[in-house]
């Protein structure tokens, strides 16, 4: 049997893969809300990826309830994020960033 | 290379395709399922890392309830496609280069190659669990005893989102007729029945 040849910093790779991806979705699509979600729950995957990868390779149950938390809060952030989205569009029938000035911001 | 690497790379492979398609897709519809795509495979890598709960929890919650919500808005909404993508081209070079060069950090940090500033390469203290393991099991025993605070906590914050999601999208036409049961329940007899009195009269 071969020796394997992946092991945690090839999760962590992977994790900063991910990461980076999104972070490039965050620049590209900068005008759509709704892909701007969608990148913002591909980084915490990244993250999670790190945590459970880590809870592994140091035999603690820990990271994972880490992770656990996280998918609670991410899925909190998810639904109101899109029921604001919801709301947003009712009232001004465009989610586009850059219409989105009332603040004068 | 063992079974378990040629797995690993072709999940890994596969997640990161996805995460790509939920960048570049034209159509956010398509980059809903792409996201899809991409917990699928990411789930795959959490059972090799013997994480069997949380990649079930990440295919029910994430794939079952949070996509769903996501396709629903994203097909609700009225999006003009073509001008969301306005820019697009202009913000692909900083936008790459900014990533590429998170990247690069994050690699030089914790990654392969590199000095390996971290210690990552060599940590590697995994127990080969016996195959009557529970991780659910292990994961709920501390879940329930180091970490209950936090459990508590994280229902309220459920509880909250479920309550803001709801109040924020909740919405009462003036078109639309409603029954106001406080009206309904203070009826009297006299406001609805009224009693005539009359002669009798015999039908011929």
């Amino acid at each position: 049997m071969d020796t394997s040849v992946i092991g945690l910093t090839s999760y962590l790779t992977l994790g900063a893969i991910l990461f980076a991806i999104s972070i490039a979705g965050i620049f590209l699509n900068r005008k759509n809300i709704v892909v701007l979600l969608m990148c913002i729950e591909l980084m915490l995957l990244a993250a999670n990826i790190n945590f459970i990868a880590f809870s592994h390779y140091l035999n603690d149950s820990a990271g994972q309830v880490f992770v656990f938390f996280i998918l609670t809060v991410a899925a909190a952030e998810a639904a109101i994020g899109l029921a604001i989205l919801v709301t947003l569009f009712r009232n001004r029938r465009t989610i586009d960033v850059e219409e989105l000035d009332a603040l004068k911001g | 290379m063992t079974i378990t690497d040629f797995l690993f790379f072709a999940f890994a492979g596969v997640t990161i395709a996805a995460a790509l398609g939920v960048v570049v897709s034209k159509n956010p519809v398509h980059s809903a399922l792409f996201l899809v795509l991409t917990f699928f495979s990411c789930s795959a890598i959490w059972l090799m890392l013997e994480a069997e709960f949380l990649a079930i929890t990440l295919v029910l919650v994430y794939v079952g309830a949070v996509m769903v919500l996501f396709l629903f808005v994203v097909m609700m909404l009225d999006i003009n496609v073509a001008k969301m993508r306005e820019g697009f081209v202009s913000y692909l070079p900083v936008g790459a280069l900014f990533a590429f060069l998170m990247l690069a950090i994050m690699v030089y940090v914790v990654g392969p190659v590199g000095p390996d500033v971290m210690g990552t390469a060599a940590l590697d203290n995994a127990v080969v669990h016996p195959a009557d393991y529970s991780n659910t099991e292990a994961l709920g025993e501390i879940l329930y005893t180091d970490y209950v605070l936090a459990f508590e906590i994280a229902a309220i914050i459920l509880l909250v989102a479920i309550i803001a999601a709801i109040s924020l999208t909740l919405r009462r036409r003036p078109t639309t007729k409603y029954q106001t049961p406080a009206k309904q329940v203070k009826v009297k007899r006299n406001d609805r029945l009224k009693i005539i009195e009359s002669d009798a009269e015999v039908l011929k």
